[in-house]
């Protein structure tokens, strides 16, 4: 029962991935681009954590906190580059 | 005031550290400690951010009260803002609006935008001196300003209180 | 804790929903300020619930899963911020719907001036 609900919630997870990358591919400017990469990045660290869920293994939790970390400041970066601040 | 700083940053990495590694022995406490108080004495003269902070019952409460409110606004914008995007019509009526705060502490100015960000159809784009300037998505045609002070000020008369 | 289980995964279900909404969002709004808006809170809500649930289900992963969930609103905010404040400074003007805009009228000079102090 509970494998099935978490086996839909990452079906929709990933036709939200699907419908973010039409955004990414279309986006008018690079700052749309960035939002779709920065909704990308926050969807896909649930993606992982329910992986770890599948998987059964503790792991990917701490690698979804180090993505989190890293797309993070991944985005200030991009963000401050646009601004001609860096 | 540079003991409290200290501590505060000792705190908090030394929870991380714990929660990251998952266990008690004796080790891990030792390496932890070490490694956190070797962080927190590197850093504590860059970090201003914490010397607002008070710490008494009352702040403890307030905080306590905050981020309730807070809770609620985000689970609130968050219906708000499924209600516009699924209705066919995109009923959006934008718009930058200004606001000023009163709040003194950095650390207070950043959490009262981070907390407008979240909250139902408000987003801060920018603080140039006392003014915090928000984009709104359905914005009062004939009141703008009021619309902006609303805003700033459901947050910060908590902030007022934990942040000097 | 069969119960436990079960809520852990209807509460997961509910917050791929609201990532599926900011999807949906990021789609259908007119410019890259609405963009934003949609963006980042739905997708805030969003990821907290669906690990919310998987916490729930394992509770023993919970303290993790918490740390995960401070990381990301606190970090959330401060880059959709960043994000809006890059757009407005490269140029990129609102859509046409947006019928107030206090910070073009006030900055309208920052950005040759910030070059100028360079």
């Amino acid at each position: 029962m509970a494998n099935t609900l978490f086996t839909i919630a990452m079906l929709i997870v990933g036709l939200s991935f699907l419908l973010v990358t039409v955004r990414f591919l279309l986006g008018p400017s690079v700052v749309d681009r960035v939002v779709a990469l920065d909704v990308l990045t926050i969807s896909s660290i649930g993606l992982i954590v329910l992986l770890a869920h599948f998987l059964d293994r503790v792991i990917y939790v701490d690698v979804s906190i180090v993505y989190a970390i890293l797309s993070f400041i991944g985005v200030i970066v991009i963000a401050k580059y646009l601004e001609r601040s860096l | 005031m540079k003991i409290k700083a200290i501590s505060i940053i000792f705190v908090i990495l030394f929870a991380v550290w714990l929660i990251l590694n998952n266990s008690v022995s004796i080790e891990y406490l030792i390496s932890g400690a070490a490694i956190a108080l070797l962080i927190s004495f590197g850093f504590c003269k860059e970090c201003a951010v914490f010397n607002d902070l008070r710490i008494t019952p009352k702040a403890f409460i307030y905080t306590f009260i905050f981020l309730s409110v807070f809770l609620w606004e985000l689970i609130k914008a968050n219906f708000v803002m499924a209600k516009t995007v699924l209705s066919p019509s995109l009923p959006i009526n934008p718009g930058i609006v200004r606001a000023d705060t009163t709040l003194k502490s950095k650390m207070a100015r950043l959490i009262l935008a981070n907390a407008i960000t979240l909250t139902p159809g408000t987003f801060t784009i920018d603080i140039i001196g006392d003014t915090l300037y928000i984009h709104c998505v359905n914005v009062n045609i004939d009141d703008t300003e009021e619309y902006g002070k609303q805003a700033v000020r459901k947050f910060e008369k908590y902030l007022e209180v934990i942040y000097g | 804790m069969e119960h436990l289980k079960i809520a852990g995964a209807i509460i997961t279900l509910i917050g791929s929903l609201f990532v599926l909404f900011a999807a949906i969002g990021l789609l259908r709004m007119p410019d890259i300020y609405n963009r934003i808006q949609a963006g980042t809170k739905a997708s805030t809500l969003g990821s907290i619930l669906t690990l919310l649930g998987i916490g729930l289900y394992h509770p023993d992963w919970l303290l993790k899963i918490m740390l995960l969930i401070v990381f990301i609103v606190i970090s959330n905010p401060v880059s959709s911020h960043v994000l809006g404040r890059a757009a407005h400074f490269a140029g990129i003007l609102p859509s046409e719907k947006t019928h107030t805009n206090k910070l073009k009228e006030d900055t309208l000079e920052t950005p040759t001036t910030k070059e100028e102090k360079k």
